[in-house]
């Protein structure tokens, strides 16, 4: 984990979400740079889990802004019970130094057979309610979305199925 | 009645596995093999008819070799494997297709709204046998590179058709993950582009051009063929370490070769099984499919 953290600071090269714990491995890191060749050799971790980076991919008037400046959003929670998430699964999400959640409709992770596996961690803003924050999807999304997103607002309160029909296509 | 019932089943059972037995026997196999050897010997003899396997049947169809390592082998499995894989085969086209070549996969999908969801792309990997054999299509739609990996005998598939036919220069084309995505994107709509009947299988030989690092692999060790641009964005010290882990006598080490194979006698073998229902299935497709192309008309007035 704290190589995972020290990775992502130093690849970020912003401090912008540094928490009072963190800060001091980032600046050993930092310091530690320029003598080592290479800080780390094990490969990227591909699952979304606590500080993993994300790619907003809605029309969001933050979310565009966000991925304009460089700084993509932060995943800072996922909400199931395992801390890995999933597709279709609610994170809560860091993004120009407020809190929002989203939706994860896209994943580099090794999909299932037949389930589309993405280049890219797409995210989709959605206000606490469900509704999303921009009005298109501009990538393709899985169709598993449908069934996964329909069961999750039965069992919770909130509508997710609002961010199905602002999509533009399905694969 | 009970026992009546029972006594039924059984002989059903009896008489479908006695077909199955009948049908791919091994003994013809045998035979051949028993008449291929005075045959060597005396040359004007009476010639028994033997199946004769075609030498391309091999990567026409690879699935059907099983996987070499030895722990895994199981004769029998295999055996019935095989049967089901021609089962499947005499329900849906499962056309020859190799690593590049351009693919378009209709399967069932329970969350669609048609009921169906069909992919185009480019086939990167192809990997495991037998009933497990699958392949991975890759394509790039709407800027986004997406992936899917599909089981060949995956009974929810509905149609597998081969928009184009050819092979790269390389095994498995996974540095397209990092090539720029103009390598990897294909058009959905894609027409069919048939070759010719009995031409080789064409080999494209385009050099892809990858993204600057960091990659996804170290691509400079895998000696790849297809890549234009590793040299651009390695340094001295990737060569070195690439030079390092160069293992140039593993070509001249032939029991790696022949543990990583199956031999050719036992290829010989399993096709030898395998090839009269496969060449019939091959032959049926063909007048299908001339029957189909002479009653459509593409365009009605």
């Amino acid at each position: 984990m704290a190589q995972l953290l020290l990775r992502n600071f130093t690849r970020a090269g912003n401090a912008a979400l540094l928490t009072k714990g963190t800060s001091s491995s980032s600046i050993t890191a930092t310091s530690a740079e320029p003598g080592s060749c290479q800080l780390h050799t094990t490969p990227a971790c591909c699952e979304i889990r606590k500080l993993a980076r994300l790619r907003v991919v809605d029309n969001s008037d933050l979310g565009k802004r966000a991925m304009a400046e460089g700084r993509p959003p932060r995943c800072i929670h996922v909400y199931n019970k395992r801390g890995v998430g999933l597709i279709g699964d609610k994170v809560l999400v860091a993004i120009k130094g407020q809190m929002k959640k989203g939706i994860l409709v896209g994943l580099k992770q090794k999909q299932r057979i037949k389930q589309p596996q993405f280049d890219s961690n797409n995210l989709v803003l959605i206000d606490d309610n469900g509704s999303p924050l921009g009005t298109r999807i501009h990538v393709p999304i899985p169709t598993v979305l449908r069934t996964i997103l329909k069961e999750k607002t039965l069992a919770k309160g909130a509508d997710y199925t609002k961010v199905l029909a602002i999509a533009s296509r399905y694969v | 009645m009970n026992i009546n019932v029972r006594i039924l089943t059984k002989s059903v059972a009896q008489q479908y596995a006695f077909k199955r037995i009948v049908t791919f026997s091994t003994k013809p196999t045998q035979q051949a093999a028993a008449a291929a050897v005075p045959q060597q010997q005396e040359v004007t003899g009476p010639t028994v008819r033997k199946p004769i396997v075609p030498a391309h049947y091999r990567f026409v169809y690879p699935e059907f070799l099983p996987d070499p390592k030895v722990e895994w082998r199981n004769a029998v499995r295999e055996k019935l494997e095989r049967l089901d894989m021609i089962d499947r085969r005499r329900q849906i086209e499962l056309p020859e297709f190799y690593v590049g070549s351009i693919l378009a996969v209709t399967s069932s999908d329970p969350h669609a709204a048609g009921k169906t969801s069909r992919f185009v792309g480019i086939c990167i990997h192809r990997e495991r046998c037998g009933l497990r054999a699958r392949f991975i299509l890759r394509n790039v739609i709407d800027h986004q590179g997406i992936e899917v990996v599909y089981e060949l005998y995956d009974p929810t598939i509905q149609k597998v058709e081969v928009l184009r036919l050819e092979k790269r220069l390389d095994d498995s084309l996974f540095y397209l993950r990092d090539a720029l995505p103009e390598f990897s994107t294909f058009d959905e709509n894609m027409e069919a582009e048939p070759l010719e009947e009995g031409a080789p299988v064409p080999i494209n030989d385009i050099k892809v051009v990858l993204r600057p690092r960091p990659w996804l692999e170290r691509w400079e060790r895998q000696n790849l063929l297809g890549v234009a641009n590793i040299e651009q964005y390695i340094k001295d010290k990737h060569r070195k370490s690439a030079e390092k882990v160069q293992k140039p006598w593993e070509k001249y080490d032939l029991m790696k070769q022949y543990r990583a194979t199956i031999p050719e006698e036992e290829q010989k073998e399993i096709f030898a099984e395998v090839h009269t229902e496969l060449h019939t299935l091959e032959l049926q497709r063909k007048r299908n499919k001339r029957k189909r192309t002479f009653v459509k008309p593409k365009h009605l007035a």
